[in-house]
Protein backbone atom coordinates (compact mmCIF):
# COMPACT_ATOMS: atom_id res chain seq x y z
CA UNK A 1 0.00 0.00 0.00
CA UNK A 2 1.23 3.47 -0.79
CA UNK A 3 1.56 6.02 1.97
CA UNK A 4 -1.44 7.89 0.60
CA UNK A 5 -3.61 4.79 0.62
CA UNK A 6 -2.52 3.98 4.17
CA UNK A 7 -3.49 7.47 5.25
CA UNK A 8 -6.89 7.28 3.63
CA UNK A 9 -7.46 3.87 5.19
CA UNK A 10 -6.48 5.17 8.65
CA UNK A 11 -8.76 8.18 8.20
CA UNK A 12 -11.71 5.98 7.26
CA UNK A 13 -10.98 3.47 10.00
CA UNK A 14 -10.90 6.00 12.85
CA UNK A 15 -14.03 7.82 11.62
CA UNK A 16 -15.82 4.51 11.05
CA UNK A 17 -15.06 3.20 14.54
CA UNK A 18 -16.17 6.44 16.18
CA UNK A 19 -19.31 6.58 14.06
CA UNK A 20 -20.32 3.06 15.11
CA UNK A 21 -19.55 3.81 18.77
CA UNK A 22 -21.61 6.98 18.53
CA UNK A 23 -24.57 5.19 16.96
CA UNK A 24 -24.49 2.40 19.54
CA UNK A 25 -24.44 5.03 22.28
CA UNK A 26 -27.31 7.07 20.89
CA UNK A 27 -29.70 4.33 19.80
CA UNK A 28 -30.88 3.23 23.26
CA UNK A 29 -31.53 6.89 24.15
CA UNK A 30 -33.48 7.36 20.95
CA UNK A 31 -35.43 4.13 21.49
CA UNK A 32 -36.21 5.23 25.04
CA UNK A 33 -37.55 8.60 23.92
CA UNK A 34 -39.61 7.08 21.09
CA UNK A 35 -41.07 4.40 23.39
CA UNK A 36 -42.15 6.93 26.00
CA UNK A 37 -44.46 8.61 23.49
CA UNK A 38 -46.24 5.41 22.54
CA UNK A 39 -49.36 3.58 23.60
CA UNK A 40 -48.86 -0.09 24.40
CA UNK A 41 -50.40 -1.05 21.08
CA UNK A 42 -47.94 1.17 19.23
CA UNK A 43 -45.06 -0.15 21.34
CA UNK A 44 -45.67 -3.61 19.92
CA UNK A 45 -46.21 -2.31 16.39
CA UNK A 46 -43.03 -0.30 15.78
CA UNK A 47 -39.42 -0.46 16.96
CA UNK A 48 -38.60 3.24 16.78
CA UNK A 49 -41.00 5.77 15.29
CA UNK A 50 -44.41 4.61 14.04
CA UNK A 51 -44.32 4.31 10.26
CA UNK A 52 -47.09 4.67 7.75
CA UNK A 53 -45.52 3.26 4.62
CA UNK A 54 -42.38 5.40 4.24
CA UNK A 55 -43.83 8.32 6.13
CA UNK A 56 -43.32 8.82 9.87
CA UNK A 57 -46.76 8.71 11.48
CA UNK A 58 -46.24 11.42 14.10
CA UNK A 59 -49.97 11.46 14.87
CA UNK A 60 -49.74 7.96 16.37
CA UNK A 61 -47.39 9.24 19.09
CA UNK A 62 -49.00 10.31 22.34
CA UNK A 63 -48.06 12.33 25.42
CA UNK A 64 -50.47 10.24 27.47
CA UNK A 65 -47.71 8.41 29.48
CA UNK A 66 -46.30 11.74 30.69
CA UNK A 67 -49.75 13.08 31.51
CA UNK A 68 -50.53 9.98 33.55
CA UNK A 69 -47.22 10.20 35.44
CA UNK A 70 -48.12 13.63 36.75
CA UNK A 71 -51.88 13.18 37.23
CA UNK A 72 -52.63 9.56 38.06
CA UNK A 73 -49.28 9.00 39.79
CA UNK A 74 -47.48 11.40 42.07
CA UNK A 75 -44.37 11.84 39.96
CA UNK A 76 -43.98 15.58 40.49
CA UNK A 77 -43.62 14.77 44.17
CA UNK A 78 -40.82 12.29 43.50
CA UNK A 79 -39.13 14.81 41.22
CA UNK A 80 -39.17 17.40 44.01
CA UNK A 81 -37.88 14.82 46.50
CA UNK A 82 -34.98 13.91 44.21
CA UNK A 83 -34.07 17.54 43.60
CA UNK A 84 -34.22 18.34 47.31
CA UNK A 85 -32.22 15.31 48.47
CA UNK A 86 -29.55 15.67 45.79
CA UNK A 87 -29.01 19.42 46.12
CA UNK A 88 -28.89 19.45 49.92
CA UNK A 89 -26.51 16.49 49.99
CA UNK A 90 -24.39 17.93 47.19
CA UNK A 91 -23.92 21.35 48.76
CA UNK A 92 -23.27 20.23 52.35
CA UNK A 93 -21.05 17.28 51.40
CA UNK A 94 -18.96 19.49 49.12
CA UNK A 95 -18.52 22.06 51.88
CA UNK A 96 -17.59 19.39 54.46
CA UNK A 97 -15.06 17.80 52.10
CA UNK A 98 -13.53 21.13 51.01
CA UNK A 99 -13.07 22.16 54.65
CA UNK A 100 -11.57 18.81 55.60
CA UNK A 101 -9.30 18.77 52.55
CA UNK A 102 -8.11 22.31 53.35
CA UNK A 103 -7.21 21.33 56.90
CA UNK A 104 -5.19 18.33 55.73
CA UNK A 105 -3.52 20.25 52.89
CA UNK A 106 -2.46 23.50 54.52
CA UNK A 107 -2.16 23.09 58.29
CA UNK A 108 0.52 21.37 60.31
CA UNK A 109 -0.95 19.89 63.45
CA UNK A 110 -0.66 16.88 65.66
CA UNK A 111 -2.89 14.19 64.23
CA UNK A 112 -2.66 15.31 60.63
CA UNK A 113 -0.85 12.15 59.57
CA UNK A 114 -3.43 10.03 61.34
CA UNK A 115 -6.37 11.87 59.75
CA UNK A 116 -4.83 11.60 56.29
CA UNK A 117 -4.25 7.88 56.75
CA UNK A 118 -7.85 7.53 57.97
CA UNK A 119 -9.17 9.22 54.84
CA UNK A 120 -7.02 7.05 52.56
CA UNK A 121 -8.06 3.85 54.32
CA UNK A 122 -11.74 4.80 54.31
CA UNK A 123 -11.72 5.02 50.52
CA UNK A 124 -11.30 1.23 50.54
CA UNK A 125 -14.46 0.50 52.54
CA UNK A 126 -17.06 -0.95 50.16
CA UNK A 127 -20.44 0.73 50.63
CA UNK A 128 -22.50 -2.52 50.82
CA UNK A 129 -20.50 -3.59 53.88
CA UNK A 130 -22.01 -0.86 56.04
CA UNK A 131 -25.58 -0.93 54.70
CA UNK A 132 -26.89 -3.34 57.34
CA UNK A 133 -25.27 -1.67 60.38
CA UNK A 134 -26.24 1.79 59.10
CA UNK A 135 -29.83 0.61 58.78
CA UNK A 136 -29.70 -0.65 62.37
CA UNK A 137 -28.18 2.64 63.54
CA UNK A 138 -30.91 4.65 61.79
CA UNK A 139 -33.50 2.41 63.45
CA UNK A 140 -31.97 3.06 66.87
CA UNK A 141 -31.78 6.83 66.50
CA UNK A 142 -35.25 6.85 64.94
CA UNK A 143 -34.25 8.21 61.53
CA UNK A 144 -35.76 5.44 59.39
CA UNK A 145 -38.27 6.69 56.83
CA UNK A 146 -36.86 10.24 57.00
CA UNK A 147 -34.83 12.40 54.61
CA UNK A 148 -32.28 12.97 57.37
CA UNK A 149 -31.63 9.23 57.41
CA UNK A 150 -30.60 9.46 53.76
CA UNK A 151 -28.71 12.75 53.85
CA UNK A 152 -26.63 12.43 57.03
CA UNK A 153 -24.76 9.24 56.02
CA UNK A 154 -23.92 10.82 52.64
CA UNK A 155 -22.30 13.98 54.03
CA UNK A 156 -18.78 12.73 54.62
CA UNK A 157 -17.41 10.73 51.68
CA UNK A 158 -13.73 10.22 52.48
CA UNK A 159 -12.66 10.31 48.84
CA UNK A 160 -14.06 13.85 48.66
CA UNK A 161 -11.69 15.00 51.40
CA UNK A 162 -8.89 13.30 49.50
CA UNK A 163 -9.82 14.99 46.20
CA UNK A 164 -9.98 18.44 47.82
CA UNK A 165 -6.72 17.86 49.67
CA UNK A 166 -5.00 17.13 46.34
CA UNK A 167 -6.66 20.09 44.60
CA UNK A 168 -5.72 22.51 47.40
CA UNK A 169 -2.11 21.29 47.64
CA UNK A 170 -1.58 21.87 43.93
CA UNK A 171 -3.87 24.87 43.42
CA UNK A 172 -3.48 27.13 46.47
CA UNK A 173 -0.06 28.77 46.99
CA UNK A 174 1.04 29.29 50.60
CA UNK A 175 2.00 32.94 50.05
CA UNK A 176 -1.57 33.81 49.15
CA UNK A 177 -2.78 32.37 52.46
CA UNK A 178 0.00 34.23 54.24
CA UNK A 179 -0.93 37.49 52.50
CA UNK A 180 -4.57 37.07 53.53
CA UNK A 181 -3.54 36.54 57.15
CA UNK A 182 -1.22 39.58 57.12
CA UNK A 183 -4.19 41.58 55.87
CA UNK A 184 -5.96 40.47 59.02
CA UNK A 185 -8.41 38.00 57.49
CA UNK A 186 -9.62 35.37 59.94
CA UNK A 187 -9.30 31.66 59.22
CA UNK A 188 -12.85 31.34 57.94
CA UNK A 189 -12.58 34.39 55.69
CA UNK A 190 -9.30 33.13 54.27
CA UNK A 191 -10.97 29.84 53.45
CA UNK A 192 -14.03 31.40 51.81
CA UNK A 193 -12.38 34.26 49.91
CA UNK A 194 -8.98 32.77 49.01
CA UNK A 195 -9.13 28.96 49.03
CA UNK A 196 -12.60 28.22 47.65
CA UNK A 197 -12.28 30.45 44.53
CA UNK A 198 -8.96 28.80 43.67
CA UNK A 199 -10.42 25.28 43.68
CA UNK A 200 -13.58 26.23 41.83
CA UNK A 201 -13.25 23.48 39.16
CA UNK A 202 -13.01 20.85 41.89
CA UNK A 203 -16.05 22.34 43.63
CA UNK A 204 -18.01 21.99 40.38
CA UNK A 205 -16.81 18.43 39.84
CA UNK A 206 -17.55 17.34 43.35
CA UNK A 207 -20.97 19.01 43.51
CA UNK A 208 -21.80 17.04 40.39
CA UNK A 209 -20.43 13.77 41.82
CA UNK A 210 -22.38 14.07 45.07
CA UNK A 211 -25.54 15.34 43.37
CA UNK A 212 -25.42 12.43 40.91
CA UNK A 213 -24.57 10.00 43.67
CA UNK A 214 -27.75 10.85 45.55
CA UNK A 215 -29.92 11.21 42.45
CA UNK A 216 -28.93 7.80 41.11
CA UNK A 217 -28.82 6.10 44.49
CA UNK A 218 -31.34 3.31 44.73
CA UNK A 219 -30.33 0.97 47.54
CA UNK A 220 -30.29 3.56 50.33
CA UNK A 221 -33.75 5.09 49.71
CA UNK A 222 -35.14 1.62 48.99
CA UNK A 223 -33.92 0.43 52.39
CA UNK A 224 -34.52 3.57 54.47
CA UNK A 225 -37.82 4.93 53.16
CA UNK A 226 -41.23 3.33 53.56
CA UNK A 227 -43.68 6.16 52.89
CA UNK A 228 -44.27 6.39 49.09
CA UNK A 229 -44.73 10.17 49.31
CA UNK A 230 -41.04 10.39 50.32
CA UNK A 231 -39.72 8.27 47.44
CA UNK A 232 -37.16 9.88 45.13
CA UNK A 233 -37.31 9.13 41.39
CA UNK A 234 -35.02 6.11 41.57
CA UNK A 235 -37.41 4.21 43.83
CA UNK A 236 -40.58 5.61 42.22
CA UNK A 237 -39.43 4.49 38.77
CA UNK A 238 -38.54 1.02 40.01
CA UNK A 239 -42.02 0.82 41.57
CA UNK A 240 -43.50 1.46 38.10
CA UNK A 241 -42.01 -1.78 36.94
CA UNK A 242 -43.83 -3.65 39.69
CA UNK A 243 -47.14 -1.78 39.74
CA UNK A 244 -47.49 -1.09 36.02
CA UNK A 245 -45.65 -4.07 34.63
CA UNK A 246 -47.39 -4.07 31.26
CA UNK A 247 -47.38 -0.33 30.78
CA UNK A 248 -44.24 0.15 28.72
CA UNK A 249 -44.82 3.76 27.70
CA UNK A 250 -45.36 4.76 31.31
CA UNK A 251 -42.17 3.03 32.48
CA UNK A 252 -40.11 4.68 29.76
CA UNK A 253 -41.65 8.11 30.37
CA UNK A 254 -40.76 7.81 34.06
CA UNK A 255 -37.22 6.84 33.10
CA UNK A 256 -36.87 9.88 30.81
CA UNK A 257 -38.13 12.26 33.48
CA UNK A 258 -35.46 10.81 35.80
CA UNK A 259 -32.60 11.04 33.33
CA UNK A 260 -33.32 14.40 31.74
CA UNK A 261 -32.47 16.77 34.64
CA UNK A 262 -29.13 15.02 35.15
CA UNK A 263 -28.31 15.21 31.45
CA UNK A 264 -29.05 18.94 31.35
CA UNK A 265 -26.86 19.49 34.40
CA UNK A 266 -24.12 17.40 32.81
CA UNK A 267 -24.20 19.48 29.62
CA UNK A 268 -23.86 22.68 31.67
CA UNK A 269 -21.01 21.39 33.83
CA UNK A 270 -19.37 18.97 31.40
CA UNK A 271 -16.05 20.65 30.87
CA UNK A 272 -14.96 20.91 34.50
CA UNK A 273 -16.66 17.68 35.37
CA UNK A 274 -14.87 15.34 33.00
CA UNK A 275 -11.42 16.87 33.50
CA UNK A 276 -11.90 17.04 37.27
CA UNK A 277 -12.98 13.42 37.37
CA UNK A 278 -9.90 12.15 35.57
CA UNK A 279 -7.39 14.57 37.14
CA UNK A 280 -7.03 12.52 40.32
CA UNK A 281 -6.24 9.34 38.43
CA UNK A 282 -3.87 10.84 35.89
CA UNK A 283 -1.80 12.86 38.35
CA UNK A 284 -1.70 10.15 41.01
CA UNK B 1 10.81 38.06 46.97
CA UNK B 2 8.23 35.40 46.37
CA UNK B 3 10.70 32.78 47.58
CA UNK B 4 11.00 34.55 50.93
CA UNK B 5 7.25 34.88 51.26
CA UNK B 6 6.80 31.20 50.50
CA UNK B 7 9.26 30.00 53.12
CA UNK B 8 7.82 32.25 55.79
CA UNK B 9 4.34 31.05 54.83
CA UNK B 10 5.29 27.46 55.35
CA UNK B 11 7.32 27.96 58.50
CA UNK B 12 5.59 30.43 60.73
CA UNK B 13 2.34 31.82 59.42
CA UNK B 14 0.43 28.60 59.10
CA UNK B 15 1.60 27.35 62.47
CA UNK B 16 1.58 30.33 64.76
CA UNK B 17 -1.23 31.72 66.87
CA UNK B 18 -3.86 30.05 68.95
CA UNK B 19 -6.64 30.32 66.38
CA UNK B 20 -4.61 28.54 63.74
CA UNK B 21 -3.89 25.73 66.19
CA UNK B 22 -7.61 25.17 66.67
CA UNK B 23 -8.51 26.02 63.08
CA UNK B 24 -7.62 22.70 61.39
CA UNK B 25 -9.81 20.81 63.85
CA UNK B 26 -12.66 23.23 63.28
CA UNK B 27 -12.33 22.71 59.54
CA UNK B 28 -12.13 18.95 59.94
CA UNK B 29 -14.91 18.60 62.50
CA UNK B 30 -17.98 18.35 60.22
CA UNK B 31 -16.29 15.62 58.27
CA UNK B 32 -14.94 13.83 61.33
CA UNK B 33 -18.28 13.84 63.14
CA UNK B 34 -20.23 12.50 60.15
CA UNK B 35 -17.48 10.05 59.34
CA UNK B 36 -17.26 8.69 62.87
CA UNK B 37 -21.01 8.33 63.18
CA UNK B 38 -21.90 6.98 59.75
CA UNK B 39 -18.77 5.18 58.60
CA UNK B 40 -16.53 4.17 61.51
CA UNK B 41 -19.30 3.18 63.91
CA UNK B 42 -21.19 1.10 61.28
CA UNK B 43 -17.88 -0.47 60.27
CA UNK B 44 -17.21 -1.65 63.83
CA UNK B 45 -20.85 -2.59 64.26
CA UNK B 46 -20.75 -4.71 61.09
CA UNK B 47 -18.20 -6.96 62.80
CA UNK B 48 -20.50 -7.30 65.82
CA UNK B 49 -23.58 -7.84 63.62
CA UNK B 50 -21.84 -10.50 61.56
CA UNK B 51 -21.65 -12.58 64.73
CA UNK B 52 -25.36 -12.22 65.42
CA UNK B 53 -28.61 -13.48 63.99
CA UNK B 54 -31.22 -10.75 63.76
CA UNK B 55 -34.94 -10.66 63.16
CA UNK B 56 -35.30 -7.13 61.85
CA UNK B 57 -33.11 -4.34 63.26
CA UNK B 58 -34.32 -4.74 66.86
CA UNK B 59 -34.06 -8.42 67.85
CA UNK B 60 -30.54 -9.84 67.90
CA UNK B 61 -28.98 -13.06 69.11
CA UNK B 62 -25.26 -13.81 69.45
CA UNK B 63 -24.15 -16.78 67.35
CA UNK B 64 -20.36 -16.40 67.15
CA UNK B 65 -18.75 -17.31 63.85
CA UNK B 66 -21.58 -19.58 62.73
CA UNK B 67 -22.71 -17.03 60.11
CA UNK B 68 -19.35 -17.36 58.42
CA UNK B 69 -19.45 -21.14 58.72
CA UNK B 70 -22.92 -21.18 57.18
CA UNK B 71 -21.77 -18.85 54.41
CA UNK B 72 -19.01 -21.21 53.31
CA UNK B 73 -21.55 -24.02 52.97
CA UNK B 74 -24.26 -21.86 51.42
CA UNK B 75 -24.76 -22.91 47.77
CA UNK B 76 -26.59 -19.64 46.99
CA UNK B 77 -23.58 -17.62 48.14
CA UNK B 78 -21.35 -19.59 45.78
CA UNK B 79 -23.79 -19.02 42.92
CA UNK B 80 -23.73 -15.32 43.74
CA UNK B 81 -19.94 -15.31 43.88
CA UNK B 82 -19.65 -17.20 40.59
CA UNK B 83 -22.08 -14.88 38.79
CA UNK B 84 -20.38 -11.78 40.15
CA UNK B 85 -16.97 -13.12 39.12
CA UNK B 86 -18.22 -13.89 35.59
CA UNK B 87 -19.63 -10.37 35.32
CA UNK B 88 -16.38 -8.88 36.60
CA UNK B 89 -14.26 -10.89 34.18
CA UNK B 90 -16.60 -9.85 31.38
CA UNK B 91 -16.14 -6.23 32.34
CA UNK B 92 -12.37 -6.53 32.43
CA UNK B 93 -11.81 -8.64 29.33
CA UNK B 94 -14.43 -7.13 27.02
CA UNK B 95 -15.08 -3.67 28.32
CA UNK B 96 -11.57 -2.37 29.04
CA UNK B 97 -9.99 -3.38 25.70
CA UNK B 98 -12.87 -1.68 23.88
CA UNK B 99 -12.46 1.39 26.07
CA UNK B 100 -8.71 1.55 25.40
CA UNK B 101 -9.24 0.98 21.67
CA UNK B 102 -11.77 3.80 21.49
CA UNK B 103 -9.45 6.09 23.45
CA UNK B 104 -6.61 5.38 21.01
CA UNK B 105 -8.87 6.13 18.06
CA UNK B 106 -10.19 9.23 19.77
CA UNK B 107 -6.69 10.58 20.39
CA UNK B 108 -5.48 10.22 16.78
CA UNK B 109 -3.94 13.56 15.80
CA UNK B 110 -6.00 15.84 13.59
CA UNK B 111 -9.40 14.52 14.60
CA UNK B 112 -12.05 17.22 14.58
CA UNK B 113 -14.89 17.39 17.09
CA UNK B 114 -12.94 15.24 19.55
CA UNK B 115 -14.35 16.76 22.72
CA UNK B 116 -17.92 16.40 21.45
CA UNK B 117 -17.41 12.74 20.62
CA UNK B 118 -15.86 12.16 24.04
CA UNK B 119 -18.83 13.88 25.65
CA UNK B 120 -21.31 11.77 23.70
CA UNK B 121 -19.61 8.48 24.53
CA UNK B 122 -19.29 9.50 28.18
CA UNK B 123 -22.95 10.50 28.55
CA UNK B 124 -24.42 7.03 29.35
CA UNK B 125 -22.42 6.93 32.56
CA UNK B 126 -24.49 9.88 33.81
CA UNK B 127 -27.57 7.67 33.64
CA UNK B 128 -28.15 6.01 36.98
CA UNK B 129 -27.93 2.22 36.97
CA UNK B 130 -31.56 2.02 38.10
CA UNK B 131 -32.72 3.98 35.08
CA UNK B 132 -30.48 2.09 32.66
CA UNK B 133 -31.87 -1.12 34.12
CA UNK B 134 -35.44 0.05 33.43
CA UNK B 135 -34.46 0.66 29.83
CA UNK B 136 -32.53 -2.57 29.30
CA UNK B 137 -35.26 -4.66 30.91
CA UNK B 138 -37.44 -3.74 27.92
CA UNK B 139 -34.60 -3.72 25.39
CA UNK B 140 -33.88 -7.38 26.19
CA UNK B 141 -37.51 -8.58 25.98
CA UNK B 142 -38.30 -11.33 23.50
CA UNK B 143 -40.01 -10.31 20.25
CA UNK B 144 -40.53 -6.62 21.06
CA UNK B 145 -37.08 -5.84 22.50
CA UNK B 146 -34.61 -3.67 20.62
CA UNK B 147 -31.74 -6.13 21.10
CA UNK B 148 -33.39 -9.04 19.31
CA UNK B 149 -35.05 -6.90 16.67
CA UNK B 150 -31.81 -5.05 15.96
CA UNK B 151 -29.70 -8.21 15.74
CA UNK B 152 -32.39 -9.90 13.65
CA UNK B 153 -32.43 -7.20 10.98
CA UNK B 154 -28.67 -6.45 11.10
CA UNK B 155 -27.63 -10.08 10.70
CA UNK B 156 -30.25 -11.01 8.08
CA UNK B 157 -28.13 -9.71 5.13
CA UNK B 158 -25.31 -12.02 6.28
CA UNK B 159 -27.59 -15.04 6.15
CA UNK B 160 -27.79 -15.35 9.95
CA UNK B 161 -31.30 -15.84 11.26
CA UNK B 162 -31.16 -14.31 14.73
CA UNK B 163 -34.19 -15.56 16.65
CA UNK B 164 -36.57 -12.96 18.03
CA UNK B 165 -37.12 -15.42 20.87
CA UNK B 166 -33.47 -15.29 22.01
CA UNK B 167 -33.87 -15.42 25.79
CA UNK B 168 -31.63 -12.63 27.13
CA UNK B 169 -33.62 -12.50 30.35
CA UNK B 170 -34.29 -16.24 30.52
CA UNK B 171 -31.16 -18.20 29.58
CA UNK B 172 -28.47 -15.65 28.74
CA UNK B 173 -28.71 -13.48 31.81
CA UNK B 174 -24.99 -12.80 32.29
CA UNK B 175 -24.58 -11.82 28.63
CA UNK B 176 -27.46 -9.38 29.00
CA UNK B 177 -25.89 -7.82 32.11
CA UNK B 178 -22.47 -7.55 30.46
CA UNK B 179 -23.91 -5.97 27.31
CA UNK B 180 -25.89 -3.45 29.37
CA UNK B 181 -22.78 -2.59 31.38
CA UNK B 182 -20.85 -2.08 28.14
CA UNK B 183 -23.29 0.63 27.13
CA UNK B 184 -23.14 2.22 30.57
CA UNK B 185 -19.41 2.24 31.26
CA UNK B 186 -17.29 1.95 28.09
CA UNK B 187 -17.31 5.72 27.64
CA UNK B 188 -16.51 6.27 31.31
CA UNK B 189 -13.43 4.06 31.17
CA UNK B 190 -12.49 5.45 27.77
CA UNK B 191 -12.36 8.95 29.29
CA UNK B 192 -9.70 7.85 31.79
CA UNK B 193 -7.60 6.15 29.10
CA UNK B 194 -8.00 9.17 26.90
CA UNK B 195 -6.80 11.52 29.64
CA UNK B 196 -3.80 9.24 30.18
CA UNK B 197 -2.99 9.20 26.46
CA UNK B 198 -2.93 13.00 26.42
CA UNK B 199 -0.13 12.82 28.97
CA UNK B 200 2.09 10.56 26.86
CA UNK B 201 5.18 12.62 26.14
CA UNK B 202 5.17 13.90 22.58
CA UNK B 203 8.98 13.95 22.40
CA UNK B 204 9.15 10.22 23.15
CA UNK B 205 6.66 9.49 20.36
CA UNK B 206 8.64 11.67 17.95
CA UNK B 207 11.90 10.03 19.00
CA UNK B 208 10.47 6.59 18.33
CA UNK B 209 9.19 7.74 14.94
CA UNK B 210 12.69 9.00 14.12
CA UNK B 211 14.07 5.65 15.26
CA UNK B 212 11.79 4.03 12.71
CA UNK B 213 9.44 2.25 15.11
CA UNK B 214 6.13 1.24 13.54
CA UNK B 215 2.81 2.08 15.16
CA UNK B 216 2.51 -1.31 16.89
CA UNK B 217 6.00 -1.20 18.37
CA UNK B 218 5.44 2.41 19.35
CA UNK B 219 2.27 1.38 21.15
CA UNK B 220 4.03 -1.25 23.25
CA UNK B 221 7.29 0.62 23.92
CA UNK B 222 6.03 4.18 24.46
CA UNK B 223 2.26 4.25 25.02
CA UNK B 224 1.75 1.21 27.23
CA UNK B 225 4.42 2.11 29.82
CA UNK B 226 3.11 5.68 29.93
CA UNK B 227 -0.54 4.77 30.59
CA UNK B 228 0.20 1.83 32.88
CA UNK B 229 -0.52 3.65 36.20
CA UNK B 230 -3.90 4.87 34.93
CA UNK B 231 -4.67 1.45 33.49
CA UNK B 232 -4.02 -0.07 36.91
CA UNK B 233 -6.38 2.44 38.46
CA UNK B 234 -9.10 1.76 35.86
CA UNK B 235 -8.79 -2.01 36.33
CA UNK B 236 -9.11 -1.65 40.10
CA UNK B 237 -12.11 0.69 39.78
CA UNK B 238 -13.78 -1.78 37.41
CA UNK B 239 -13.21 -4.72 39.73
CA UNK B 240 -14.53 -2.81 42.75
CA UNK B 241 -17.55 -1.52 40.81
CA UNK B 242 -18.34 -4.86 39.16
CA UNK B 243 -18.19 -6.78 42.42
CA UNK B 244 -20.86 -4.47 43.83
CA UNK B 245 -23.29 -5.17 40.99
CA UNK B 246 -26.81 -4.93 42.38
CA UNK B 247 -29.34 -2.54 40.84
CA UNK B 248 -28.99 -3.78 37.28
CA UNK B 249 -30.14 -7.38 37.93
CA UNK B 250 -32.42 -6.40 40.83
CA UNK B 251 -34.51 -4.03 38.68
CA UNK B 252 -34.28 -6.02 35.46
CA UNK B 253 -35.62 -9.09 37.23
CA UNK B 254 -38.34 -7.35 39.26
CA UNK B 255 -36.69 -7.48 42.67
CA UNK B 256 -35.73 -11.14 42.30
CA UNK B 257 -32.53 -12.99 41.56
CA UNK B 258 -33.78 -14.05 38.13
CA UNK B 259 -34.74 -17.48 36.77
CA UNK B 260 -32.85 -20.21 38.68
CA UNK B 261 -30.86 -17.49 40.48
CA UNK B 262 -29.08 -16.72 37.22
CA UNK B 263 -28.96 -13.02 38.14
CA UNK B 264 -27.94 -13.56 41.77
CA UNK B 265 -24.99 -11.37 42.77
CA UNK B 266 -23.19 -10.91 46.08
CA UNK B 267 -24.81 -7.59 46.97
CA UNK B 268 -28.22 -8.82 45.77
CA UNK B 269 -27.88 -11.79 48.12
CA UNK B 270 -26.81 -9.41 50.90
CA UNK B 271 -29.91 -7.30 50.24
CA UNK B 272 -32.25 -10.32 50.20
CA UNK B 273 -30.90 -11.59 53.51
CA UNK B 274 -30.76 -8.26 55.27
CA UNK B 275 -33.92 -6.58 54.06
CA UNK B 276 -36.25 -9.31 52.84
CA UNK B 277 -35.47 -12.08 55.34
CA UNK B 278 -34.51 -9.49 57.96
CA UNK B 279 -31.24 -11.11 59.04
CA UNK B 280 -28.84 -8.16 59.22
CA UNK B 281 -26.27 -10.47 60.80
CA UNK B 282 -25.98 -12.84 57.88
CA UNK B 283 -26.06 -9.81 55.54
CA UNK B 284 -23.06 -8.35 57.40
CA UNK B 285 -21.16 -11.61 57.07
CA UNK B 286 -21.78 -11.47 53.30
CA UNK B 287 -20.60 -7.84 53.40
CA UNK B 288 -17.33 -8.92 55.02
CA UNK B 289 -16.82 -11.66 52.45
CA UNK B 290 -17.18 -8.99 49.76
CA UNK B 291 -14.85 -6.60 51.60
CA UNK B 292 -12.16 -9.27 51.95
CA UNK B 293 -12.32 -10.11 48.24
CA UNK B 294 -12.02 -6.42 47.31
CA UNK B 295 -9.19 -5.78 49.77
CA UNK B 296 -7.33 -8.74 48.31
CA UNK B 297 -7.78 -7.27 44.80
CA UNK B 298 -6.58 -3.84 45.96
CA UNK B 299 -3.60 -5.40 47.71
CA UNK B 300 -2.75 -7.42 44.63
CA UNK B 301 -2.89 -4.29 42.49
CA UNK B 302 -0.58 -2.42 44.91
CA UNK B 303 1.87 -5.30 44.87
CA UNK B 304 2.01 -5.55 41.08
CA UNK B 305 2.28 -1.76 40.75
CA UNK B 306 5.16 -1.74 43.22
CA UNK B 307 6.81 -4.69 41.50
CA UNK B 308 6.72 -2.81 38.23
CA UNK B 309 8.20 0.30 39.80
CA UNK B 310 10.98 -1.78 41.32
CA UNK B 311 11.78 -3.56 38.05
CA UNK B 312 11.67 -0.25 36.16
CA UNK B 313 14.11 1.39 38.57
Amino acid sequence: MSLRATRIFAWLWTRGVLLIAGIVTVIPFFWLIASSFKSNEEFFRSTFLPMDGRRIAWERLTTEPFRRLFSELDFSNSLVNSIFLSSVTGVIATLCCAMGGYALAKFRFKGRGFCTALVLAAVLIPAPLIIAPTYQLLYRIDLLDSFAGLILPALAPAFGVFLFRQAIISGVPNDLLEAARIDGAGEWRTFVTVVLPLVRPMIGTFLMITFLGMWNNFIAPQVVLQDPSKFPLSVAVAELRRGYYNDYGLQMAGTIISILPVMVLFLIMQKDFVSGLTSGAVKA
Amino acid sequence: MSAIATTSGVKSGVNGGLSSRVAPWVFLSPFLVCFALFTLYPLVQSVVLSMQTTFGPGATKFVGISNYRALIHDPLFWIALRNTAIYTLGSLLIQLPIALGLALVLETPGLRGRSWIRLLLFSPSMVGVVFAAMMFALIFEKQTGLANQGLHSLLAPFGVDWSLDFGWLQQHVMSALIVASLWMFVGFNMTFFSAALQNVRKDLIEASVVDGAGPIRRFFTVTVPAIRPVAGFVVLMSVIGSFQLFELPFIMFNNTSGPDNRAMTIVLYLFQNGFETGDLGYASAIGWALAIILLACAGFQRLTARGEEASAA
